[in-house]
This record gives C-alpha cells, structure tokens and sequence, in this order.
C-alpha cells in the first residue's frame, strides 16, 4: 500500500517475493481493497455480466416457459433479423435510390471524409494503425450517411429508428450547446440580476423527462394548447405536430432542447467565470479588440470543456426513450421511433433475442461515434488551441 | 497608439453605445440586446411550468374549450384534480410518492457511499491490477456462461466450477503475468459504464432479479439505481478528493490513527460541500429516472414517472390530473435545486472538467 500515487515515472517495484495465503488473505481486507472493492463487484455484477449475457441471449432465441426459460441458440438469426429480415424496415427504414440532392450531400460528405485521410496520411503523426483506423472509421461514417440521405431524400424513403436517432442526438446536441454558450457568454457580464437568471435557467434540468413529454405535448397542442389563437390565425388549427412525422420530431428535439440546453449553460458558465479576471485586464491594457480576446483566452478554456460536455450529451443522448414514448408513443407509425423504444417494444412483444441484437447494434453505434468523436474532432480542437 | 487615442474622442453614439472600458462590465447597447435574449429564453423556460400550474387548477371544461391563461380573470380556479388524486382516489398518488422517495433516497445514499470510497480509494492508493488475471476471469465466466446453456448444467455447478478453475490459474500461472493496468484505468472503466444504453443490460437483470424473487421489490430498484449511479459519484468525487491535501492525513497517520479513523475524522468533513452536490446530482437521476423503473417495476412498486406517463386515458389526456400530477413530482426537486443551486453547479462543472 503506498500513499498517494506516483504519477512521474514508474515506480520501481521490488521483485516480488514468495506470498503466504495468509498474508495474502490480510490483503484482501486491506483498505485499499474495501474500499473500491464495493464499486467494482456492482459494476461487474450489474453491468458487465450482463452486458456477456445480453451478447449471449442476442445470439439465441429466449421463451418464457413456465418455471424458467428455454433458450435456443440460434447464431446470427437475430441479427440478420434486424438488418435484413423482418426488422429491418423499422430498423434502418426503407431505403431507396437518393435523390440528385442527397447525392450531392452524400458526396460531400465522402469528399471531406477523404480529404481529411489525406491531411491524416501528409502529417507526421501517421503511421499504419492509426491510418487503418480511421478508414474503418470512415467506411462506417459513410455507410450511416449513406443510410440517411437513401431514408430521409427520396419522397417513398421512410427513415428507420437508427436514422431517427441520430436525428435526435445530431440537432439535439447542436442546439443544445450552442444555446447553452450563448446564454453562458451572456451571464459572464456583469449584469444586474445574474442569479436568478442562472436559478431560472437551471430549472429545466431538474424536471422528468416523463413531464417534459407532457409538458410539450399539451404546448404544441394547436387546439387546446396555449398558442391556438396564433395557429388558428395562421391557418394552422387543423395541424397537429404530434400527427406528421417531422412535427413529432420537431416537438421531441424542442422538449430534449428544452430540458438540456441548461447542463450545456451551467457548465459552460462555470468554465467561463473560472477565468481570471486579470488575463482580460492586461488583455485590455495590451490594446486586444474582442475577437483576439475571444480567441485567445476565452477558446483555450472553453474548448476542453465543450469537448467534454459535447461528448457526456452525445452518449446520453442516444439513449433517448422516456420522451418519445410519452410525447408520441414513437408515433405517427415509427416517425419519432428511437433504437431504444424500438428495443423496448421487441421487450414486450416477448422477442428477448432480437431486443439484445438490437442493444447490441446501439452499443456499437454509440460506441463508435464517441470514439471517433474523442479521437478525431476532440484531438482536432484541442490543437486549435 | 496615440492615433487610436484621439480617434476614440470622436466616437459616434452608436460607437459608445456598444463599447466599453471593462470586459466584464458592459456597454448600455450590448447590456440591452443581453436582457431582450435573456428575458426570451426566461419565457422560454417559465412560461411551460406556468402553463403546468395555471392548469393543475383548471376544470376539464376549461381546458377543452381553448386557451385560458389567468386564473380568476380567464377562469374560476378549482382544485377538482387535486381532490380527485389526493382525496377520493385512495392511495394513487400517494404510494407510487412514497414509493419514488424511498428508491430515490436510498440507492443515492448507497451509491454515494460505495461510490465515495471507491474514488476516495482511487485517489490515495495505487492499484495495478493485471491484465492477464483479467482476461482470465472474463474467460471463466464465459466458460459458465457455456456451461449453464449449452451444457445445461445447474447455474450453481456451473459458476462454482467457473470459479475453481479461475482460482486455480490464478495462483499458478496468475504470477506470470507483467502487465497490468493503473488507476485511471480503472476510473476510466468505471465511468464508461455511463455508455451502456440501460436496454443492452436490462434482460439479465430483469432474469436475475426473477430468480432471486426480488422481482417487484423496492431492493430491485435501488440496486439497479445504486450502480447505475456510482459510476457518477466516482466521476465527480474524484477530483474532489484530489483537491484535499494529503499531509493533513499523513499528519493524522504520524498520531497514530488508522486509514478508516483518518477517512472518517478528516476527509469526509472537508468533502461535505462535494458530497452534498453529488448527493443532489444523483438523487435527481434516481427520482426522475424512468426506462429502468417500467422494466423492473410492478404494481406495488410503481414509481411516479411511471405514473405520469400511464396518464394516457383511452378518453384523451387529461390534462389537468396530469398537470397536478407533474406539480407534485417537480416541486421538491424545484425547491431544492433553487436553495442548492451553486453547490450543483460546482459539482457538475468539477466533473466536466477534469473528466
């Protein structure tokens, strides 16, 4: 057991010598070990034996029977299922030929991608492995894109919950931080009435996403909602958001908008005031205009901090269930749809093998995206600064 | 310089209007634009919860016959919703209440406790754990797995067999092995448990709480609650603990007191401020969480977001039991974050940034 850890350096270890059981024994009820011990035995049993049992079960098919269950292992069935059988359509939606539009964004798409392997292979960073990567990174990035220009531009397209949730955590996020540095940005000043302003502003964050559903469904309600003179006078009465595909998804990004935009702002301002007031004085006194200011002291902190909260809503966001499902049931058919409410109803429709493939592909879309994202644009920004 | 001096006496209006001497002090025009923006998102975020309250007091006829915005002016105020849920409904509301409170509270208590000695731990020992034990492990487990489903074994032969060869390798060839991982090896697993999407790991856990009949218990939430949220608590406690410096425990130790007396009479008072915006942080996980709850819960242990969102009437929402329903959900939260707002920005931005 050794005081604080020693970051610098390796520490020497002395060879090991020829331990007895009981002193092996005194170790285990050392405090070092009843200390973490706790933490590591939950996780292992609460989340990693079961995610090998969830891998297990996505490979069989499962049947309550009564006094148990019975499983048959059933190899790559449910997974073919879910990309190519039966679940496919409400999956990665239908797919047909993109239009000339989604083309063009498509190749745009492929084009920066390429350019940026080409910048990757010049630097002096290069070498195999990290190049092998980021094609594999790239082969995946565009096969996604590929999947939402070919669901989302063709009038007959349909997109699939994959797709839907990306839309979701794509705009979501987005909006979220840029909202969130805004407001952060404009609670740096000194202005009179800051705190309720950052009281106020918090809220949101605090309420169930259950209620936020609610809350938003009662709000774009065009009827009896409190805006109904405004979409009776703009000839909307008859409209309703929840009844169209991108009305529904319009009110859910506006409910996930609502209720994160504050844990972007509060954290933001955090990072914010944690600059010292003297760096803008002598930034001042130096003859510095706004923007070189902005660039050179406000970027350096904020960058590292938006990276992370960018990174911590990108991986929950993904996991979005509770607002679809209250808002529009994932309605109207599977327009609002997210890959874990899909799950879900696999859950309840008994199909247990094909919900774990279908965790398991979310595992790897939201394993992937915050990789790349941590490895590439995270690497890329901190350079910046 | 001097030129910029004297152009700065000629500024215009407009010019003065938007620039000042001290960044942190803004120039009148720029202070105006920042309250029409600030005051918009304040709508923005009050004007829902106002719609919530001012409906929570409305009669069903009121809400269907289109807007109605002030009480008294626009409509007679009535507590017909609340009476309907706290008085005639029997214990509706009042048990899936009681219900929430006790998961919420004391799976946060259990996970800031384990999850406070955990980081506590990371931070003053050093652990180094070898990889190849790891694997090990990882592989004997995989074995029971195949063991229990393939071979149709009993689970209890199965693991107990698991387990003896792992022992067995690990006192024998675990010696071996060099390479091993470190502390942040350890956090960063830890805190990447945050990743997993609740649906890839809830169907073993809904079949191991089936077969320890904790099935439809409050245990089987606070469980599930308590380690979903240590990975949290580590996230946030660990620069905390970092934070407090050392030597005021190596003093304790040169008196004579031990690692568990020093842990209790010298850290924790001086991790108060952390703990409690931790404690808050992961109490209004637990209080609002939902997908978990409508997979492990039944009728006697419904929690109130589940109760919200079964307010689907076949007749249509009804929005004003809705409403009374949100209203009682939100405001102890509300009231909290309001008195605690400073200690759950700190906790939230120590987390983020070193992170």
């Amino acid at each position: 057991m050794q005081v604080a850890p020693d970051t610098h350096g390796k520490p020497k270890r002395p060879k090991q010598k020829n331990i007895t059981l009981e002193e092996r024994i005194r170790g285990w009820t050392d405090a070092s070990n009843v200390l973490l011990m706790p933490a590591i035995l939950i996780i292992l049993f609460l989340s990693v034996f079961p995610l090998i049992v969830s891998l297990f079960a996505s490979f069989a098919r499962i049947r309550f029977v009564p006094g148990g269950f019975e499983i048959n292992y059933v190899g790559l069935a449910n997974f073919k299922k879910i990309f190519f059988g039966s679940e496919q359509r409400r999956f990665l939606g239908r797919i047909e030929d993109p239009t000339i539009f989604g083309w063009v964004l498509f190749f745009a798409f492929l084009a920066f991608m390429l350019v940026m392997l080409l910048n990757h292979i010049r630097s002096e960073r290069a070498n195999p492995f990290s190049t092998m990567m980021r094609v594999i990174t790239i082969i995946i990035a565009t096969a996604l894109a590929y999947l939402a220009v070919a669901t989302l531009t063709p009038e007959s397209g349909l997109p699939g919950t994959l797709v839907v949730t990306l839309i979701f955590v794509f705009i979501g996020v987005t909006l979220q931080y840029l909202l969130g540095l805004g407001l952060a940005m404009m609670l740096t000043q000194n202005l009179p009435g800051k705190r309720i302003f950052r009281v106020m502003f918090l809220l949101p964050m605090m309420i169930t996403p259950v209620g936020i559903g609610f809350l938003f469904r009662m709000i774009v309600d065009t009827q009896k909602g409190p805006f109904a003179d405004i979409w009776y006078n703009i000839g909307l009465a008859n409209f309703s958001f929840v009844a169209t595909p991108w009305g529904a998804r319009t009110a859910i990004i506006i409910g996930d908008t609502w209720q994160w935009t504050p844990f972007m702002f509060i954290i933001l301002l955090a990072a914010l005031e944690g600059i010292p007031r003297e760096i803008f004085e002598a930034a001042m006194v130096d003859g510095a205009n706004r923007l070189s200011m902005f660039r050179h002291i406000i970027m350096p902190q904020v960058i590292p901090v938006s990276t992370t909260v960018i990174l911590i809503r990108l991986i929950e966001s993904f996991k979005i269930i509770d607002l679809p499902n209250v808002l529009t049931y994932g309605g109207p058919g599977t327009a609002t749809e997210s890959v874990s409410l899909h799950a879900y109803s696999l859950w309840r429709a008994l199909d247990l093998g094909t919900s774990a493939a279908l965790a398991y592909a979310l595992l790897f879309v939201v394993t992937f995206i915050a990789l790349a994202f941590v490895n590439i644009i995270r690497r890329r920004l901190l350079e910046l600064i | 310089m001097m030129t910029d001096k004297t152009e700065q006496t000629q500024v215009s209006f407009i010019q003065r209007l938007f620039s000042s001497s001290d960044p942190f002090r803004p120039a009148p025009g720029s202070m105006i634009i920042s309250y029409i923006f600030l005051g918009l998102w304040s709508f923005v975020v009050l004007f829902p919860l106002y719609w919530v309250v001012v409906t929570a007091f409305k009669l069903p006829i009121d809400v269907n016959v289109g807007p109605r915005f002030l009480p008294y002016g626009d409509y007679e105020p009535s507590t017909h919703a609340w009476n309907y849920l706290l008085a005639e409904s029997g214990n509706l509301v009042t048990r899936p209440y009681i219900n929430t409170m006790t998961v919420a509270i004391w799976s946060s208590i259990f996970a800031l406790i384990i999850g406070a000695a955990a980081s506590y731990a990371l931070n003053r020992f050093t652990y180094r754990p070898k990889i190849g034990l790891i694997m090990t492990f990882l592989a004997c487990i995989l074995l029971a797995i195949l063991l229990i489903v393939v071979a149709k074994l009993h689970w209890i032969i199965a693991v107990v067999l698991a387990l003896s060869i792992y022992f067995l390798l690990a006192f024998t060839i675990g010696r071996r092995f060099e390479r091993s991982m470190g502390n942040d090896d350890i956090a960063f697993w830890i805190i990447s448990q945050r990743m997993l999407p609740p649906v890839a790991v809830i169907i073993p856990i809904y079949v191991l709480f089936q077969r320890l009949g904790l099935l439809n218990t409050h245990a089987a939430l606070i469980i599930t609650y308590t380690a979903v949220n240590i990975p949290l608590v580590i996230w946030f406690m660990r620069d905390y603990f970092s934070g407090i410096p050392i030597e005021l425990e190596e003093s304790a130790f040169i008196d004579g007191a031990n690692r568990y007396q020093t842990l209790i009479k010298i850290v924790l008072p001086l991790s108060v401020p952390g703990l409690v915006a931790t404690f808050l942080i992961v109490l209004v996980f637990a209080w609002n969480e939902y997908v978990l709850a409508l997979f492990l819960s039944g009728a006697d242990t419904q929690t109130m977001p589940l109760l919200v969102a079964a307010q689907n009437a076949t007749r249509g929402p009804q929005w004003w039991n809705i409403s009374v329903l949100v209203m009682l959900m939100v405001a102890p939260i509300i009231i909290l974050a309001i008195i605690l707002e400073r200690f759950i920005a700190r906790g939230l931005l120590i987390g983020a940034v070193k992170g």
